[in-house]
């Protein structure tokens, strides 16, 4: 069984996430979006990037890719599912998760560390944090910000379906410490089902040792059998 | 058939914030314009054959809502004429 890390043209973070998931112990491959998704699947990312130069709205254009048919009946089978920065872009423009990420309020492109408050500890995802933990991670994009109606974000937030949000080193969540103008500082968030995640900080890139912070570890762990 | 050119108007919903149109009237404010407010979105012609107008609108409906547009984000027009 062998997690896929989706490529699509123009992802760019698919061998990091292969990389950080080997170092987990997890077998990870590279699989190409036009050849679709093998029967021993056991998990799927869709990685961070640049899917078709963002045209039209970031991810909408892999959105469209016809593997993406095949992953939502694995992920209605209980395959996990984490998309990751353009990954959680394409995951909302295919409706496997709600909302949508679009241009950040400072309409820059934001590369820095952020602090993130682990809302639900609940999840594959997140169960190796404590609720209320405050991890480091990165983000990378341009259109990260966090969009949904009112009443669905409530809804959401009381079915404990937000992941993390963005704060600040102390775990308080305020405005300031909100990098891209996302509503309620909504950073990730699942699905129907909770093993389908999507979330704009990139954990494959603070998961080997050698770079410093091993603080996303935990969130890749989701995939371990 | 009849050829239609259907111009499709994606735009955000109104409460959206628009960051880039925000910008764009900040830089024309800078060039010494006034302006009360300047909202930006997206226009999209279509050219195809129909049996009808009806028959039209209802491919560039289903085309704008597949694709076009994000129903999240964004409301729409679509204007049809013949070509």
């Amino acid at each position: 069984m062998t997690v896929a890390v989706i490529r699509f043209g123009g992802s760019n973070c698919d061998r990091d996430t292969v990389r950080a998931l080997d170092h987990l112990g997890i077998d990870a491959e590279l699989v190409w979006h036009e050849d679709g998704l093998s029967e021993n699947v056991s998990g799927i990312v869709l990685p961070g990037g640049f899917s078709y130069g963002d045209y039209l709205r970031a991810g909408a254009m892999a959105a469209q890719s016809p593997i993406m048919d095949e992953v939502r009946a694995a992920t209605e089978e209980g395959t996990p599912l984490l998309g990751i920065c353009n990954g959680a872009q394409i995951g909302c423009e295919s409706s496997l998760t709600p909302g949508a990420f679009t241009t950040n309020e400072s309409a820059r492109f934001q590369c820095e560390h952020v602090y993130l408050r682990v809302e639900n500890a609940d999840t594959r995802w997140t169960e190796q944090y404590e609720e209320g933990e405050v991890v480091e991670l990165p983000i990378a994009h341009g259109e990260g910000r966090f969009e949904i109606a009112d009443e669905r974000l409530e809804r959401l937030e009381a079915d404990d379906r937000i992941l993390f949000r963005y704060c600040d080193e102390d775990g308080a969540v305020t405005d300031t410490a909100n990098p891209n103008g996302s509503k309620h500082n909504v950073a990730a968030v699942t699905g129907e089902r909770d093993t389908v995640a999507v979330m704009m900080p990139h954990p494959e890139r603070v998961t080997l040792p050698d770079i410093g912070s091993t603080d996303g570890q935990g969130v890749l762990t989701g995939f371990a059998e | 058939m009849t050829s239609y050119t259907a111009t499709v108007t994606v735009r955000l919903k109104s409460g959206v914030l628009d960051p880039e149109a925000e910008t764009t009237q900040r830089a024309l404010e800078r060039l010494g314009f006034e302006l009360d407010d300047l909202r930006s979105m997206d226009t999209f012609e279509i050219d195809l054959d129909a049996e009808s107008a009806e028959d039209a609108r209802e491919r560039v409906t289903e085309m704008t809502e597949r694709l076009l547009a994000n129903p999240t984000l964004h409301d729409y027009e679509v204007q049809l004429d013949e070509r």
